[in-house]
């Protein structure tokens, strides 16, 4: 065990010496990093409950989008049976039981319908199933069912999007630094760091911000209608709520034709804006062929009123005077700045494919987390000063190589930690303690092995020997269970659980290095120096 | 230099003497953390019963009585006001608004803030937390089966790794060591939230490595000595052991002593239950596991052909 070459040796140094190298900027504030040109290294996060911020969890609400694509799936049937060649009849079109189902109206023609309804539905996946089972029942009615596989695929790309325009949303509202990742099938995690108040946020996110143009139906006394009464081809549509309004006045509804004039999907821009009134409004701009669909629509249909529908709600029905020939078209409601502006910023974004909904919502205070940061420090220097001279008294230079090996191994797991780029939160900072206990211990273990050793009246130098040998036994155990026990809380564990796990791991392997190998090196190197004759333990 | 020596050289303390009434100390103790998280219950946080909470920071401790009738009077729900530790700091909880509107819950937040605010100037809001109770119930199963799965595991691999003796009694061990730590937490009324979960992974986590250590030992010794008696040879292993440890946990305790003392509030409910860990990992590795391995009829002989099985104290006198 005496045998150390001179490669190992040098080696084991550099490794320590990259620890602390690669520790230092993440040790250091960031006002001093940035002077020194280090902020682009890789550092540690601090987590939300350090820093303080908002966290919120957001779940997509997939019955809706299920829903949706019922609905979607409706209306390219209609439209493909109706314009296909031969024209295929078909009626009593309804989707419930979150199935779509039609009744053929020629037998003859039942084949067809199959075949082009099948025509409608994509392979998905790495098995290439089917998005939708197509069947026939009763031999005259052909129901079509969302397949499982097919629903999964829709779900994740929707969440994909989803996930693109909850960050484009985020990024505009110039917030620094937000973390915006996808978290199981149907969440979404928002952190922002030193956010106080997520309300704004949330609203933004909130809204699906799906913007449509329909016409007002002019033949209909609009006072008569309510909630899912409307006349075939119209639709019902609450108008929003008007700020001031009592919470249990009557909701006013609308007639409007079925069919979409212009959505948000042909927007290129939106914008803050005042109307005539030096009102707030949000300004809408069209891509040239929306230009040309709001064109036409203003020319035909001039003197009638549209609406303007946002997420099943008429904002506003403005009546049309002239041609709107400009590609532009302005939003009026009671608006004040503050939510026109977030209209703007979610149409410019774009729709959200599904709802969101805040399931979670944490926001820490800074003072806390400063507090925390502080008496952390204040904790940690004197729980460090307390175990250092602790170890030195009892074990002598045996315990100045395990207090080294311990302050070696701090630099190692933010080292670690830093090329990792992990988040250091309260609970991981309580991993730090439990580790470097555990570190501690080993050195403990080892040195009272010699002890035990040298009562038996063996060498030193054999004593030595069995000491690291035995305790090496015991440490790679118990290294052994708290890496099962760490990677348990680290596949299971959420938030806080996660965060003490991720430092546990790192550390079960770091503590090996230092308190293990170093410390040996540096005791084989004393006592082949020095051939000492007694050993003081 | 004379070196600090806590425990002195050849200790022989009878611990497998003291079994007996060890044994009715651990039921009792048992037993008494049973009751009390079964009657009194948890003081479970919104991580696991969903709902609202905040954190306000008063620059004078307030009177609960009369903050909690404060917050009643806003009519927002039944409030539940605590305050540990530091009287400047209540957290309020509330349960969620009804409906599934996400203003609501803005607005009971913001009613509870300003009205506040108003009355108490200077107030602070150091945290406020929503967690509904879909992501609650979640929360309350990973944690659980993180902590069932972990204990499991470690039992299986003391299995594995010595006899079959080494799980079961280990695995006792750690049960009894969570059981105590939660009726600690029945006992306090400190709130169990996430961040304890972690705690009581760490109180495993020390436990087994209390463990780990003894049973090496005794398996170390098993073959050393195969005539001695399990008792005699367990009192060995643990008196061997001794000085590692009483050195081990006194090192761990001045580190959680200080953290209790400065590391400030929110570390507090962590710290003290770390702390009551490692008393209760340590005796449990000497009284229940250790103890139970006796009870499980572990002897050295074991590993040898069973060709006499003497009276044991036959043996301890060979040995």
């Amino acid at each position: 065990m005496l045998d150390f070459p001179r490669w190992k040796v040098i080696s084991i140094w550099l490794v320590l010496l990259a620890g602390v190298a690669l520790a230092i900027p993440s040790l250091m504030p960031d006002r001093v990093a940035r002077q020194l040109h280090l902020d682009g290294m890789s550092r540690i996060n601090l987590g939300l409950d350090l820093q303080g911020g908002s966290h919120l969890l957001l779940e997509a609400d997939t019955a809706d989008l299920v829903k949706q694509n019922l609905q979607k799936m409706e209306d390219t049937i209609r439209t493909e049976m109706r314009r296909g060649d031969p024209k295929i009849a078909i009626g009593d079109i309804s989707t419930s039981n979150g199935q779509l189902s039609f009744f053929v109206r020629d037998v003859s023609q039942l084949d067809a319908a199959v075949e082009r309804a099948r025509a409608q539905t994509t392979a998905v996946g790495v098995t290439g199933q089917r998005d939708w089972n197509v069947a026939v029942v009763d031999s005259t009615r052909i129901v079509m069912t969302p397949t499982k596989a097919g629903t999964a695929d829709s779900i994740d790309k929707a969440m994909k999007t989803a996930t693109e325009v909850v960050r484009k949303r985020i990024d505009e509202t110039g917030t620094k630094e937000p973390t915006i990742f996808g978290e199981g099938t149907t969440r979404i995690l928002v952190e922002v760091p030193g956010l106080q108040h997520p309300e704004q946020l949330k609203a933004l996110i909130g809204k699906t911000a799906k913007l449509e143009f329909k016409m007002v139906d002019m033949n209909v006394d609009q006072s008569t209608v309510t909630a899912g009464h409307a006349p075939p081809g119209d639709e019902a549509v609450p108008n929003v709520r008007e700020p001031g309004e009592a919470a249990n006045a009557p909701v006013r509804y609308w007639a409007v034709s079925r069919r979409v004039i212009l959505s948000g999907d042909d927007l290129i821009d939106a914008s803050l804006g005042k109307d005539e009134n030096s009102q707030p409004a949000v300004v809408l701009k069209f891509n040239a062929s929306g230009g040309k669909k709001f064109a036409r629509a203003t020319q035909e249909n001039a003197g009638k009123q549209f609406a303007m529908i946002l997420d099943g709600q008429v904002l506003s029905a403005p009546r049309i005077d002239e041609p709107i020939l400009g590609g532009t078209a302005q939003i009026h409601g009671s608006f004040t700045t503050d939510s026109a502006n977030q209209l703007a910023i979610a149409l410019r974004s774009g729709k959200l494919p599904v709802a969101l909904k805040v399931i979670e919502e944490r926001t820490v205070g800074p003072q806390l987390g400063k507090d925390s940061i502080h008496a952390g420090v204040i904790a940690s220097v004197i729980a460090s000063v307390a175990v250092i001279v602790f170890m030195l008294v009892t074990y002598g230079r045996f315990g100045f190589y395990a207090n080294l090996a311990v302050v070696l191994n701090i630099f190692v797991i933010l080292a670690v930690m830093a090329i990792l780029n992990g988040t250091l939160t309260l609970p991981g900072i309580a991993g730090f303690v439990l580790t470097i206990g555990t570190a501690v211990d080993a050195n403990v273990l080892i040195n009272e092995r010699i002890r035990e050793e040298r009562r038996r009246g063996r060498g030193i130098v054999q004593s030595v020997e069995l000491g690291y040998k035995e305790a090496s036994r015991t440490i790679f155990e118990a290294n052994t269970v708290h890496a099962i026990s760490g990677l348990i809380m680290l596949v299971l564990g959420s938030g806080p659980v996660k965060g003490f796990a991720v430092v546990l791991l790192i550390g079960i392997c770091t503590s090996v290095f230092t308190a293990v190998t170093f410390t040996r090196m540096l005791t084989a190197g004393w006592i082949k120096r020095h051939r000492p004759t007694e050993i003081h333990i | 230099m004379r070196l600090l020596k806590l425990i002195p050289d050849n200790t022989n303390i009878g611990f497998v003497r003291l079994r007996g009434w060890a044994f009715g100390l651990t039921a009792l103790l048992t037993i008494a953390a049973a009751v009390l998280v079964g009657v009194r219950g948890l003081n479970l946080g919104v991580d696991f019963v969903g709902g609202v909470m905040i954190e306000a920071s008063f620059p004078t401790a307030p009177q609960l009585d009369k903050l909690r009738g404060d917050v009643d009077s806003l009519h927002v729900g039944q409030g539940n006001l605590q305050s540990f530790a530091d009287p400047h700091v209540v957290s309020i909880r509330l349960p969620i608004p009804s409906g599934n509107d996400e203003g609501a819950t803005n607005r009971v937040v913001n009613n509870v803030k300003s009205s506040l605010a108003a009355k108490y100037p200077g107030v602070t809001f150091n945290r406020a937390e929503t967690v509904s109770g879909k992501v609650s119930g979640e929360l309350i199963r990973n944690g659980l089966l993180a902590v069932f799965l972990a204990v499991t595991a470690i039992a299986i691999f003391s299995w594995i790794r010595y006899e079959w003796q080494f799980g079961v009694s280990t695995f006792v061990a750690i049960f009894h060591d969570v059981l105590v730590t939660l009726g600690f937490f029945a006992l306090t009324r400190l709130e169990f939230d996430l961040n304890i979960v972690a705690a009581v992974l760490t109180i495993i986590g020390y436990s087994i490595n209390d463990k780990i250590v003894i049973d090496d030992r005794i398996r170390e010794n098993m073959r050393k000595y195969r005539q001695m008696d399990m008792r005699a040879l367990i009192d060995l292993s643990v008196n061997e052991t001794l000085p590692r440890t009483v050195m081990t946990s006194l090192t761990i305790l001045l580190a959680l002593a200080s953290l209790l003392i400065f590391g400030g509030p929110v570390l507090r409910g962590f710290t003290a239950a770390m702390m009551l860990g490692v008393f209760v990992g340590t005796y449990s590795s000497i009284y229940v596991s250790s103890s139970l391995l006796i009870s499980l009829g572990l002897s050295p002989q074991l590993s040898e052909p069973k060709k006499k099985s003497g009276p044991p104290d036959s043996a301890e006198r060979v040995g």
